[in-house]
């Protein structure tokens, strides 16, 4: 492991080193190094590129990492990722891409994952998108989610992309059977020329199936989010679709919070607000013996932790 | 030694010019409790951000310790020792009380201490610390952690625009008492923008200000006796400030 792929995999996964527990590390399109653990079993797929990872019924207090990086230019790097979470297991999965690229090739990293989260399991999922390097070539990431929750699990999603990822598209889906619960939280930070979108349909299946959708974002200079989660109640269920967004420069915004209901007895709320940096909020800081720019910084910072 | 030098506040309103703040001359001593009352719309809040630098005079100057801060920007009177409570608190997502403490300080701060500037204005430590500054806090609430901020620092000149504005009598017993306790040591000066009689007795220096201009200045003993006969002719001066 050089140094861009350590400063990667710290930016995309709080690596220092190799992770204890269930790992898996791909390197420009191929798996670099695995570990599999007694309860946690990562096999590599047959008719396709990518791994299942399956995690034992009942497996506790266990996590998994599995980084993407990418360094080199002109890598176009497609990759399924399946996980079976068997019922009752409590795990935490990290997984994000870092893409370095400082050729003139773009370079591109689909990831499809899909989440199968047996009964009363529950897994807190944390991915982290970075990019770096001084190249021309574009750095692009097009995840794709498919989430399918059994009876009362709990699925926790974070989703970061903070800089250097030229271009996004998201595409989320989830089931969630009764008494399932997902939070999901995207935080996004666009700047340059960048542009991001993220299409979100979360539907609420079972009796007392609930979710919570959050979209935290800062458009910087002329980037360009759209965002359009949709809550589709089926059920006696509730969610809350949240999407909040900080505006600058010649940025553009759109956040198109949708919420369906086919069920009397779904409860379904969303809120949307785009809006610029509150002038009060600058001076509050400034008053600290910030200046301007360390004031407008602080309350990026906060608003996207 | 604050000092404004024939200060005045001109704004254009529909082509006609409001005179806010007209020609004010006001001295505040090192080391003193300045309390600075007057009626509602009579340029007061705007007499505070003309101190701290959110607003700049149309004509006249600031000088603070003899330097002339007339045109210096909000960050560099911060710099100075200067520090500003709003009379309604800006809500920031994402950021903790703790965290805004410690960037009022300007380091990280132990939990001890947040605890301690929250204990001081009335709230619950504990409960408060890893709660965020947004609009899940109550108007009440978000002024006094306001006041708190103002405590985490050191200051050579502390203003704090109608501090008891939204705050129940329970927790004013207290905030008077950490009032009380600031004109004894913390920070060097404090001017205070208040309509309560038990804010303006634990003043020094009294200054009413009405239509823009300085009706009357002096130590609490001279000033004090004086409203409180207005009062009791003209009940209509007391209220809260829009």
């Amino acid at each position: 492991m050089d140094k861009i792929d350590s400063n990667l995999l710290e930016s995309i996964a709080d690596l220092h080193e190799i992770p204890a527990g269930a790992y898996n590390i791909r390197k420009n399109g191929e798996g670099f190094s695995r570990r599999s653990t007694a309860n946690i079993e990562i096999v590599t797929k047959t008719d396709k590129p990518g791994i299942d990872i399956i995690v034992a019924p009942g497996t506790k207090n266990e996590s998994i990492h599995i980084p993407v990086i990418i360094t080199e230019a002109g890598i176009n790097d497609l990759v399924y990722n399946d996980f079976y979470i068997g019922d009752d297991a409590d795990v935490v999965i990290v997984a994000g891409c870092g893409i370095h690229n400082s050729g003139d090739e773009k370079s591109q990293h689909d990831g499809i994952h899909s989440f199968h989260i047996g009964k009363n399991a529950r897994i807190k999922y944390v991915e982290k998108h970075y990019g770096e390097g001084d190249g021309k070539g574009e750095r692009i990431l097009n995840p794709v989610t498919y989430v399918e929750q059994d009876e009362n699990s709990v699925c926790e999603m974070e989703m970061v992309q903070i800089k250097g990822v030229d271009s996004t598209v998201r595409d989320t889906k989830a089931h969630l059977a009764a008494g399932a619960r997902l939070i999901m939280t995207e935080r996004l930070l666009t700047h340059g020329n960048q542009y991001a979108r993220s299409d979100m349909e979360v539907y609420l299946d079972g009796e007392n199936a609930s979710s919570q959708i959050i979209s935290r974002s800062v458009a910087k200079d002329n980037s360009k989010q759209i965002f359009h989660p949709n809550a589709i109640g089926n059920a006696k269920c509730r969610a809350h679709v949240t999407c909040d967004s900080i505006i600058m420069d010649d940025a553009t915004v759109s956040s198109i919070p949708a919420i369906t209901a086919n069920s009397a007895d779904a409860q379904i709320v969303h809120e949307a607000a785009i809006g610029r940096i509150n002038n009060d909020q600058l001076i509050k800081l400034m008053t600290f013996g910030m200046n301007e720019e360390e004031a407008e910084e602080v309350i990026i910072q906060g608003f996207l932790k | 030694m604050l000092k404004l030098e024939n200060v005045s506040f001109k704004v254009d309103v529909d082509g006609r010019n409001l005179e806010i703040i007209d020609n004010v001359n006001i001295e505040v001593p090192d080391g003193a409790f300045t309390v600075i009352t007057g009626p509602n719309g009579g340029g007061k809040s705007t007499l505070a951000r003309l101190i701290m630098g959110i607003e700049k005079p149309t004509s006249g100057r600031i000088l603070y310790n003899d330097i002339d801060i007339t045109n210096l920007s909000v960050t560099e009177r911060a710099k100075l020792g200067i520090g500003y409570a709003f009379q309604q608190p800006p809500r920031f997502k994402g950021l903790t009380v703790r965290r805004l403490l410690s960037l009022a300080a300007g380091s990280e701060l132990p939990v001890d201490e947040c605890c301690g500037y929250l204990t001081s204005v009335g709230l619950c430590s504990k409960d408060y610390l890893n709660r965020e500054m947004d609009n899940s806090l109550s108007g009440g609430e978000a002024k006094r952690i306001e006041i708190a901020t103002l405590m985490a620092r050191k200051l050579g000149l502390a203003i704090f625009d109608e501090p008891e504005a939204g705050i129940d009598l329970w927790s004013f017993s207290m905030l008077v008492e950490s009032f009380k306790a600031m004109s004894k040591g913390s920070h060097n000066s404090v001017i205070i923008i208040s309509h309560q009689e038990r804010i303006m007795q634990l003043a020094d220096e009294m200054v009413i200000i009405a239509d823009g201009k300085v009706r009357d200045k002096g130590p609490k003993e001279r000033i004090f006796p004086q409203l409180m006969g207005e009062f009791s002719e003209n009940c209509g001066f007391r209220g809260k400030e829009d």
